[in-house]
């Protein structure tokens, strides 16, 4: 955990967020009728702003609805669906439903892993790619399935692996 | 009114958007443009049709004649045979396998015949994005008989009357939670609709909010009307992003419509609607954990009582239903309770949806009335096992629910005789497994989801299922005892004794159905450290690799 902060405290560093994505932001927030109850609702609209939650961003909305930084960050770490970590320009979600876990995803995992020489949860060391899976997308009829970005790809084969990200490389 | 020669209803529900069926549109709307037919023949995006298997589904109305597996450069053959020399295109029909004969019409196919469709009636008939043709199929008549000719008191005796349960799992008469809801007075109510699906292998829900949101809307109003609420919040997750487009679009045109918003029907009656959407927590289905989801913080699950009837959202009474069963109620208004009545069985009345899924030919969305067997909807719905394999079991009810055998295939389901089996309903997730799925493998997989996915917030579940897990994993890399499964058996009625809510008090079904119906095959991990459909590596190699074979 220490060493995750410090990684991001090295990222944010970095890369300081620009101002404008904040602006939004608080326009976001001021547009609202009321803050009550519209914590996930604000990270949502935060996440889909900056890409992703890093600390700074964390505090600017807890700041901003009078609540602690621990609790925006509590609710933050509950949820798959929020990140604290950048994602690559392509995120690659692949469907661990169990349709698609009996129809063998498990050699689709195996084969993007080695491929992109990165395992599940991470992104590649040239920030092209972000690997993770996901719950049941729910077309159960093309599994095994992955997504990347928003195209689905139905009936994977393990050797189609390759050709499906040239696509994008 | 304009009026059509032809329709065609292209499936735009997520499987078959995922293949194209945007281009379809496209592509139809551009041939028919070209060759001068576009005032004659109209093309509608529907929802699902539920024959995933073969989709992008075209049906054309009213020459009954349904197109499977359709690409976006048949269009022209399409257009060219069908719409102006009045010829079917015969290479696109769907063959029947065990007739080898084509058939034309959808109500003749094996797939439909047995399927009663009530929740599902609109999905694939109508554009989900045109509020004007929910309404010509009697949509919002409902809502307007309940708050003109109803007293809240009527509405709620009705629906009791009716028999319907909760379609999310846990199976709660909806009348008897609607007047639990509306005996706690209060200033403030709420109504909401539970659309965190998240069982995996399991999309009902989507498709209902997919092909028919307009269904769910109203049946919240009339909920609202009786319980007395003036809003309602649906609750979706994220990753359904065509379903919340959908929903908005439906939200937007039922208040132009003076259909939500303030006096309904220039009654004394306000509703309104809202989204919220999860961010990705299982746990988030169960009712006190959504709650809290709804109010921004960390989903975790309360102690009941007090139920979320006397205390729920912001600690006001709350009426907490689930897609499907809210897409049941206007047609329940309309066509009475004693007709929603007459289908079912004793103790369970109506019908269910199930996502039939997994080593099963006929891939798709079932709706089928309770009481039918598990064969008949494998085998003559489901067209039977893939690749002519043997079928070893079933599972129902996702990460809470059971593998049911083959000798209990003859089982006519419903609430209670699949919890008699060691399953239970679910909120309608189908899964079937053939001779090359591991029992043991299939347990373990459902234990690592539930361990990922529990909370954290009791000891039981947090701590218990990770043990689980941890046998299990065992197990499967050849280390197993016979001791293990003794644990594994006493370790699983602990969890489901003690953990606080309904994911860790059902979490171990997996493992405890399969141990009482598979038990032979966890012996043979264990004693002969051997995996008998192949798919556990039982430690031989290096790496944890293939989960399962191709």
């Amino acid at each position: 955990m220490a060493e995750n902060l410090k990684e991001q405290e090295k990222n944010d560093l970095e890369k300081p967020l620009p101002k404008e994505k904040y602006e939004e932001l608080e326009d976001y927030i001021d547009s609202l009728p009321s803050l009550e109850g519209r914590l996930i609702q604000i990270l949502h609209k935060a996440q889909q702003i900056f890409g992703y939650l890093p600390r700074d961003v964390q505090l600017f909305v807890a700041r901003r609805l009078g609540i602690s930084g621990a609790k925006v960050n509590g609710v933050i770490t509950f949820y798959s669906y929020f990140t604290q970590k950048p994602r690559g320009e392509h995120t690659i979600s692949i469907c661990t439903g169990t349709a698609c876990f009996v129809k063998g995803v498990g050699k689709i995992i195996e084969a993007l892993e080695h491929e992109l020489d990165t395992s599940i949860g991470s992104t590649t060391e040239d920030m092209k790619f972000t690997l993770k899976d996901v719950r049941c997308v729910g077309a159960c009829g093309l599994a095994p399935l992955i997504v990347v970005d928003d195209k689905v790809y139905g009936r994977v084969k393990p050797e189609e692996v390759e050709q499906i990200l040239a696509e994008y490389r | 009114m304009k009026q059509y020669r032809l329709h065609m209803l292209v499936c735009a529900g997520t499987a078959c958007e995922s293949q194209e069926s945007k281009d379809i549109i496209k592509n139809l709307e551009a041939e028919l443009k070209e060759k001068g037919y576009e005032k004659e023949v109209q093309v509608v995006k529907t929802g699902c049709f539920g024959f995933c298997e073969k989709g992008p589904i075209i049906k054309v109305h009213p020459d009954h004649v349904f197109y499977v597996e359709v690409k976006p450069k048949d269009v022209k053959e399409i257009v060219e045979e069908h719409v102006i020399k009045g010829r079917v295109v015969e290479r696109l029909l769907y063959e029947e396998p065990a007739l080898e004969k084509k058939i034309t019409e959808q109500e003749k196919m094996s797939f439909y015949k047995k399927q009663l469709r009530l929740a599902l009636r609109n999905c694939g008939f109508i554009n989900p994005e045109d509020i004007k043709e929910y309404i010509a199929e009697d949509g919002y008549l409902a809502l307007g008989r309940a708050i003109k000719e109803m007293t809240p008191e009527e509405v709620i005796e009705t629906i009791k009357e009716s028999g319907l349960r909760g379609r999310g799992g846990g199976g709660f008469p909806t009348g008897y939670k609607w007047e639990l809801t509306y005996r706690n007075k209060n200033d403030l109510k709420f109504i909401i609709c539970n659309a965190d699906e998240g069982d995996p292998g399991a999309f009902m829900d989507r498709s209902i909010l997919e092909g028919d949101p307009h269904s769910v809307l109203e049946a919240m109003a009339i909920a609202g009307y009786a319980i007395g609420a003036e809003k309602g919040y649906i609750y979706i997750r994220a990753e359904y992003p065509l379903a919340i487009h959908r929903l908005n679009i439906a939200i937007e045109q039922a208040r132009e419509y003076g259909l939500l918003g303030e006096n309904i029907f220039d009654s004394d009656f306000n509703f309104d609607i809202e989204l919220k959407y999860g961010a990705g927590a299982f746990v988030c289905g169960e009712e006190t954990a959504l709650l809290n989801s709804v109010e921004g913080g960390r989903g975790e699950p309360n102690a009941k009582p007090p139920f979320p009837a006397e205390s729920g959202l912001w600690d006001k009474p709350t009426c907490v239903n689930n897609v499907e069963t809210f897409a049941n109620i206007p047609q329940i208004l309309l066509k009475g309770p004693k007709w929603f009545n007459s289908i079912g069985t004793e103790n369970s009345k109506g019908t269910k949806v199930f996502a039939l899924a997994g080593k099963v030919n006929n891939v798709g969305l079932v709706e089928v009335p309770m009481g039918i067997s598990l064969r008949e909807i494998i085998y003559d719905i489901g067209g039977g096992i893939r690749d002519n394999k043997k079928f070893k079991a079933v599972q129902t009810g996702g990460p809470s629910g059971g593998c049911i055998p083959e000798k209990y295939l003859d089982t006519h389901i419903d609430y209670q005789t699949l919890q008699e089996v060691g399953s239970m309903m679910g909120s309608g997730g189908m899964i079937v497994m053939d001779e090359d799925d591991c029992m043991v493998n299939i347990s373990k997989f459902y234990i690592e989801f539930t361990e990922d996915e529990s909370c954290g917030k009791c000891t039981p579940c947090r701590i218990g299922n990770k043990r689980l897990s941890e046998i299990l994993t065992r197990i499967t890399y050849g280390k197993g005892t016979e001791e293990d499964l003794e644990n594994l058996k006493d370790l699983g009625e602990m969890v489901k004794d003690g953990s606080l809510c309904g994911l860790g008090q059902s979490s171990p079904n997996p493992i405890l159905s399969t141990l009482r119906f598979f038990e032979d095959e966890y012996k043979e991990h264990v004693l002969n450290k051997n995996c008998p459909s192949g798919v556990c590596n039982m430690g031989k190699k290096k790496k944890p690799a293939a989960k399962k074979k191709q």
